[in-house]
Order: C-alpha cells, then structure tokens, then sequence
C-alpha cells in the first residue's frame, strides 16, 4: 500500500540573489526508491538537502502527510563528501546512537557489527580520517543505518567508490529497501539509477523536468533534457 | 668572552645542583603561569566555543574585542591591577598587591582573550566541518558543544599551552603588580632583569637557561599537539 509521503509545492531556493533550485512541485510516496538524476549542477543535491530540513526554503512549502510522520521522525542522510569526525572510525559510527543515550560498550558493539554489514573491512580502532574515499563513504553508510531509518537520503553514495565497492554498496541499499526503507537518492551513474530506482526525479537548471516511474523513465524519457542526457550528450 | 663562558659555567652549576633560590624562583614562575593558565583556560575556552557557535548581533564586536585584548601591553595591564589593587584603589582593602595572586589575576588578564580567540577559531573550524552532520543529527544544542570540545580537545589544549607560554615569558605586568620582592614575588623573568641589572650574569643566564627551557617544553608539547592533531585532520 502506498500513501503520499510530502508534497513540494511551488518550492522554490534561493541563494546570493539568484534562482538555484526551483520552482519545483511534485509529490514523493512513502515507499521505494526515487533517484534524483540530471546533469552537474542540476540541483539534486540542494533538493536532497531541502527535503531533509538543511536547506532554507525561500518561497514554496514541503508539506509531509500525516501518514509519514514515522518517515519524518526517522531520517538520515549520507553527505557525497563523507562528513569525518576526530574520532575512531568505530566511535564515529557509534556516535548517533550515543546521541541517544545507549552505553559506550553497546554503542560500540552495534557499531562494529554495522560496519560488517556495509563491508568495512578495516582496523575499527584506527583514526576516521586515515580511511580510504571508498571506506570514508562506507563510514558514512554505517553512521547513517546504525540508528535503522525508515527514510534515508543519500548524495550520490558511490562516486568516489570502485566497481566493487559499488556494488556492495547497491546490494546494502537493495537489502534495506526491501526490509520497508524509503531511500531518496541521487546519482549521475545511470547504470545505477536503472539497477535501484523505483521512480525518477529528472532535474535540470534546477528545475524539475521530468518524475516518473523508472520503467517508463528510461524506456521512452519524454523531454529532450533527460533524452540527450541517458544519450550520454552534454545537456546544454 | 671569558666572563661569558664563565658564567655559563657557573650557570650550568646552578642549574644541575638544583640551587635553592633557583628553584624557589623556578617554582613560583610555574605556580603563577600555571595558575593564570588554569582560570584562563575556565574563562576563555568555553567563551571562544560558545562564541564560535552561536550568532547574535554583538558577535563580531565581541571578536574585534577579543582581538584589541590580545594586543593589550602587559605593563598597562600592570598599571591597571596595580590601581585597582593599591591601598587607595577601589579594591586595595584586599591587600592583593605585591602577592601572587595579584600576579596571577595580571596574567588571567593578559592571556585569557589569547586562549579565547584561539579556542574560538579552532573550534569554529570544527563547527564547520561538523555543521550539516550535527544539524541533519538533531542534536541538541549542549551535545553540539559537549562535541566540539571533545573532538576539538587537542587544539584546546593548544590554546591553553599558548596562554600558558606568553604568561611565563611575561615581565611587564608582574614586575609592576608583584614588585620582584625576594623569597615572596621574584619569579623568572623578573628575577633576570633584576640579575642583570646587578651584573649578577651567570645567576641571570641559569634563570635564562630554566627559562629557555620551558619555553621550549612548551613549544616542543604545542608543535607535537598540533602535529597530531593535523595528523588526525588529513
Ligand atoms: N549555497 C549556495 N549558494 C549559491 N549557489 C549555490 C549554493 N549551493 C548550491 N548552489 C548552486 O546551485 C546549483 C545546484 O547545485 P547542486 O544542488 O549542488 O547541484 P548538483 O548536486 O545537481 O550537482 C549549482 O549551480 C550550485 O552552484
Ligand atoms: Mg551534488
């Protein structure tokens, strides 16, 4: 069964006097994958960031419904540049849940066991930043899921990671949302978009293009925007 | 040349039998410094935290102030306890002056805005690598600042060697406010001047060598921290 989660009506950034996102109107349900695609600055990111509360908006509302106020209160988003903490890479995938008061030892169990999860396979106890790009982003995962979100946004989770690390990476995803996660996403991998995305969000020049199922998305896309772009030209 | 190498010598001997009136002076020129290091530090590292954190309309006021204050010179700031602590002054019934307290409260004055401003920059860096993770964590705002200063600890520690460092190396304020006096408010640097100015040389090169010394423990400790902490960063 799938209800509406938010609606974005008429939603619209503005930043140093100039339009960067928007005016976007749309409406996101609560289950599934929807994969925010489009080309370099786009705006996925600033959308992202604008659903999960980080983004200011200047005209415009998010409106969540009633029925996703467990989505709402239960969210976590995965930065494209892993955010590092001065800590272990252990106490850095613990902290969320220190946050919330569980023990230290408890914390730190879970958080070794959510590193094995996201296939961090590295010395727990050595320094965040000594950590590899793809490690730092698969540090970024684990901190995201130990608290189990049932909404979790991530910024192009696998840019900076090889084939292999990828793919660990999209069958953690693949798992999660089969165990009822709403991911909100975005990627400029299209092989990627085409293995995970229920659902597309096609954004160019900060506007909103195209929404649709990923089926009919990359069978027949219906701009020329998002056409040129799964062509692989440079949308212009 | 002579004198010198004599003196250095005879320095040398006073260092290494621990000579009594050197260690008399050493141990007062730590108590003060360590002391003014200690409730600086109470002061100014929470200040700068707290300032690097919040915004509100007299923040960048505040920051020049700080800034201004850092630039204070000791002797005014010597001239200045002294007024308020002499026997006419509107504190003089204390009977702080010429007491190491009266010294330790100088220093508190001279280093707490240098220990601030450095705290505040180290840690308003820190806010800004923590921002988006922080906020998109729902953190409150006391487990915002219980985390920069836990992860910020080592370049706070910084800030207070840095506090700690120009107060034992400082003349101006204690000689003024503490007034040298033997076996009570001699410390290093005012103990060396008076040595000179008797031609004492190798009384006032030991007290030069003990004070090279902890300045350079305190570099060496600051120059390790922040490699450290640099070695953490990247
Ligand atoms: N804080 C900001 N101030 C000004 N411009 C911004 C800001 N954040 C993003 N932008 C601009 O908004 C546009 C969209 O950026 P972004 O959302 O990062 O795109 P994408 O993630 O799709 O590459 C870009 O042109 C970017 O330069
Ligand atoms: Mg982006």
């Amino acid at each position: 069964m799938v209800n509406p989660m938010m609606v974005l009506d008429k939603v619209e950034l503005r930043r140093g006097g100039r339009v960067i996102v928007g005016p976007i109107s749309l409406g996101l349900r609560d289950a599934g994958v929807t994969m925010a695609m489009g080309p370099n600055g786009a705006g996925k990111t600033t959308l992202l960031r604008a659903l999960h509360g980080l983004e200011r908006v200047s005209s415009g509302q998010i409106r969540w419904a009633e029925s996703a106020e467990a989505l709402r209160a239960r969210q976590a988003f995965v930065f494209q540049t892993p955010i590092l903490m001065r800590r272990s890479v252990l106490d850095s995938i613990a902290y969320p849940l220190r946050l919330k008061g569980v023990s230290r030892g408890e914390a730190r169990e879970r958080a070794a066991a959510c590193a094995e999860t996201v296939g961090l396979r590295v010395r727990l106890k050595k320094d965040a930043s000594t950590l590899s790009g793809g490690e730092k982003q698969k540090m970024a995962l684990a901190r995201a899921l130990i608290t189990e979100p049932a909404l979790l946004f991530l910024d192009e989770p696998s840019a900076n990671l090889d084939g292999r690390s990828t793919r660990e990476i999209e069958e953690i995803l693949t798992h999660i949302r089969a165990g009822g996660t709403r991911i909100v996403m975005s990627t400029h991998d299209i092989g990627q978009a085409r293995r995970l995305a229920d659902e597309v969000v096609f954004l160019h020049d900060g506007r909103l293009v195209e929404q649709a199922s990923s089926a009919a998305f990359f069978d027949a896309p219906q701009s020329n925007q998002a056409y040129a772009y799964l062509q692989g030209d440079i949308v212009i | 040349m002579n004198d010198i190498l004599q003196g250095l010598a005879r320095a040398a001997k006073l260092v290494v039998t621990l000579n009594a009136d050197l260690v008399e002076i050493t141990l007062l020129s730590l108590q003060v410094s360590l002391g003014a290091a200690v409730i600086g530090s109470a002061i100014g590292l929470p200040l700068g935290a707290w300032l690097a954190i919040n915004r509100f309309p007299a923040r960048r006021m505040v920051i020049a102030l700080l800034n201004a204050l850092m630039g204070l010179p000791p002797v005014v700031v010597g001239l200045f306890v002294y007024v308020l602590f002499s026997r006419s002054g509107p504190l003089g019934v204390l009977g702080l002056l010429f007491t190491p307290t009266a010294m330790v409260i100088a220093q508190v004055i001279i280093i707490t805005p240098i220990i601030a401003s450095v705290a505040h920059q180290a840690i308003r860096e820190l806010w800004a690598d923590y921002h988006d993770l922080l906020i998109s964590l729902e953190t409150t705002h006391s487990q915002r600042i219980a985390t920069l200063l836990w992860d910020g600890r080592r370049a706070l520690m910084t800030a207070s060697l840095a506090g700690f460092g120009r107060g034992i190396g400082e003349v101006g304020a204690i000689m003024i406010v503490g007034g040298n006096i033997d076996h009570a408010t001699r410390v290093l640097t005012t103990a060396i001047a008076l040595e000179t100015g008797k031609g004492e040389f190798d009384m006032a090169l030991a007290l030069g060598f003990v004070l090279i010394g902890l300045a350079i423990a305190v570099n060496l400790t600051l120059h390790m921290l922040s490699r450290t902490e640099r070695g953490s960063r990247w």
